[in-house]
């Protein structure tokens, strides 16, 4: 297994206040990955680290190799990494289709191939029926859904996903799994932040948790819920996973 | 299944389009002087207005300062044409290049140093008046005093792009036609995609790849060298041209109203908001002038916008679309062969 993405020593500090401090951890291939942690623990400060909207403080992001921090979202995107965002943006008066063909153009100018492409992202993610819906008839789950679509027609390596199934009833967040689960068998590697626990335990295979923008724990699900630092600061030491 | 986003709805919109301009031809044949240099104004503002739709209801960067492009675009055709013979046809290139280049470097200078969005439109008012007060104290362009065109002879001249007011008609038509085909394509390619996901939400449209950067400086280049292609035009029909008129904020409000009227990031909407406002702005003007209340064209374009404000909010022409639907809704019924067409 070779190591996709390397965070090393980064740190990221608002005026006073550090987001995220000095965090260490890597990627697998084709693997899916949890970031955890309460509300404030830096997760998103991470996430978008990684994808460039943020430079960090202090430290590196690698990439296959090449540092990548403080480079732009744009640039990020076209190395391989996409993203979706914790508030959904689909684009107005752009159909389903329409949305998820722009991440296309990132590699295409041809119309008709990012058309295709789109029908494949939105097949991908089960979307494919409500391809010519305005973006505003979807339900939520099917937005979340769209998001992650738009961001597989850049034809990523790496998937970042904030909190795709934050707000989701448990049989829509299990369609989400699925989904999830059979990108990951296709060999994309996936890191999510997540909220929902007993998601986080059913498909990441490594998880690392912070706290207060440090990161306290890394491990697979079963390593990370038995830590005592975990249960402390973020599960409750009632939790049974 | 995976075939019906395209056809049947696109060839009708074709034909549609197609129709209209056919018809406007027919009004360019027949029909009194007055109301021929009406519309010759009508189609050129209603290029122009695509030109600034194209930047703001496509690009999403606003501005209100489009009467910069115009102009130059206008004292290129004036400085070429007037001082030293040359034919318009190049003064239109060449007015295209420099408003190209400057409003690139508008924007370039603008985003590089993170002026955005409102900001932005500030900015291309300064531009403008900018260049409107150069232009007024430069004496080689005519300073106040303005370039005059020589009187036409009538004779249609084409390599010179002169003739009489039917001439000027079909050369204005030409151009708005060729506005409404160039919006389209570039509509719907893959441009359109990506400057309307620009539009709608940068942070957004970039986490896609998009390099905003330099599309936001491509659409507005773009849209400036459409306006002074226009620009070029309005100075040969108007046979005139000064700072105040051509440079002025008034211009740069008239070029915008046609859109905000029809239907921002529409296609058809400038032409059918330029049809609305200006007729009204002239009639309003001679109303004005016999009763001696002067400006109430100003304030007839006012109650107007307000109006078109608050009963259709996105404009004329979106609201035409959905009273077609609604109309063709229900007789689709008794046509079960065209929704199989559409299939």
């Amino acid at each position: 297994m070779t190591a996709l993405l390397e965070v090393k020593n980064l740190s990221r500090s608002f005026g006073g206040l550090v987001a995220v401090k000095d965090v260490n951890f890597t990627l697998e291939a084709g693997r899916i990955t949890a970031l955890i942690g309460p509300n404030g623990a830096g997760k998103t400060t991470c996430f978008n680290l990684v994808a460039g909207s943020l430079s960090p403080t202090s430290g590196q992001v690698f990439f296959e190799g090449r540092q990548i921090d403080s480079t732009p979202p744009e640039i990020v995107c076209r190395m391989g990494i996409a993203r979706t965002f914790q508030i959904v943006r689909p684009m107005r008066d752009m159909s389903v289709l329409e949305n998820a063909m722009v991440g296309a153009f990132s590699w295409t100018k041809s119309v008709m191939e990012a058309k295709s492409k789109a029908y494949e992202s939105l097949e991908s993610v089960g979307l494919a029926g409500k391809a010519n819906a305005r973006t505003d008839q979807l339900t939520l789950p099917d937005r979340k859904m769209l998001e992650t679509a738009k961001a597989l027609s850049t034809r990523p390596k790496l998937l970042l996903l904030d909190e795709v199934m934050a707000g989701l009833r448990p049989t829509e967040a299990a369609g989400v799994v699925r989904v999830l689960q059979t990108l990951a068998e296709g060999g994309l590697t996936i890191l999510l932040v997540e909220h929902v626990m007993r998601i986080v335990m059913e498909v990441a295979s490594n998880v690392v948790v912070l706290h207060h923008g440090a990161k306290i724990a890394e491990g697979s699900p079963a390593e990370v819920v038995a830590d005592q630092k975990v249960l402390d600061s973020y599960l409750g030491a009632g939790f049974h996973a | 299944m995976q075939k019906r986003f395209d056809g049947g709805p696109e060839i009708k919109r074709w034909l549609a389009g197609a129709m209209v301009f056919i018809v406007l031809a027919f009004v360019g044949s027949s029909a009194d002087p007055y109301f021929i240099s009406l519309m010759t104004i009508v189609l050129l503002f209603t290029f122009l207005g695509q030109s600034w739709n194209l930047m703001l209801g496509i690009g999403g960067q606003l501005s209100i300062g489009h009467a910069l492009f115009v102009g130059l675009g206008a004292y290129s055709v004036g400085v070429l044409y007037v001082k030293y013979g040359i034919s318009p046809w190049i003064g239109l290139f060449l007015g295209m290049i420099i408003a190209g280049s400057v409003g690139a470097a508008l924007a370039w200078l603008s985003f590089r140093f993170e002026v955005r969005g409102i900001y932005f439109a500030l900015l291309t008012i300064a531009a403008a008046e900018f260049a409107r007060i150069m232009f007024s104290g430069w004496e080689f362009v005519g300073a106040m005093q303005g370039l005059f065109f020589p009187a036409p002879t009538g004779a249609i001249e084409f390599s010179m792009l002169r003739g009489g007011a039917r001439f000027y008609y079909f050369v204005a038509l030409a151009l708005a036609a060729l506005g409404i085909i160039g919006t389209e394509l570039i509509s719907r390619s893959y441009l359109g995609y990506v400057w309307r996901a620009m539009r709608d939400d940068e942070p957004a449209a970039r986490a896609l790849g998009v390099r905003t950067f330099r599309h936001k400086i491509l659409v507005i280049s773009v849209s400036a060298a459409a306006a002074a292609a226009g620009g070029g035009v309005l100075g040969l029909v108007q046979g005139s041209i000064f700072p105040d008129s051509i440079m002025g904020m008034g211009l740069s409000v008239d070029v915008l109203i046609g859109p905000v009227v029809g239907g921002l990031g529409t296609t058809f909407g400038p032409l059918i908001g330029s049809l609305a406002a200006i007729p009204l702005n002239h009639l309003m003007s001679a109303i004005g002038d016999n009763l001696r209340i002067p400006g109430l064209n100003n304030i007839a374009y006012g109650i107007v916008l307000i109006l078109v404000v608050w009963f259709l909010p996105d404009g004329i022409w979106p609201a035409i679309v959905r009273l077609c639907k609604a109309i063709q809704a229900p007789s689709r019924l008794w046509l079960p062969h065209l929704r199989k067409a559409e299939e």
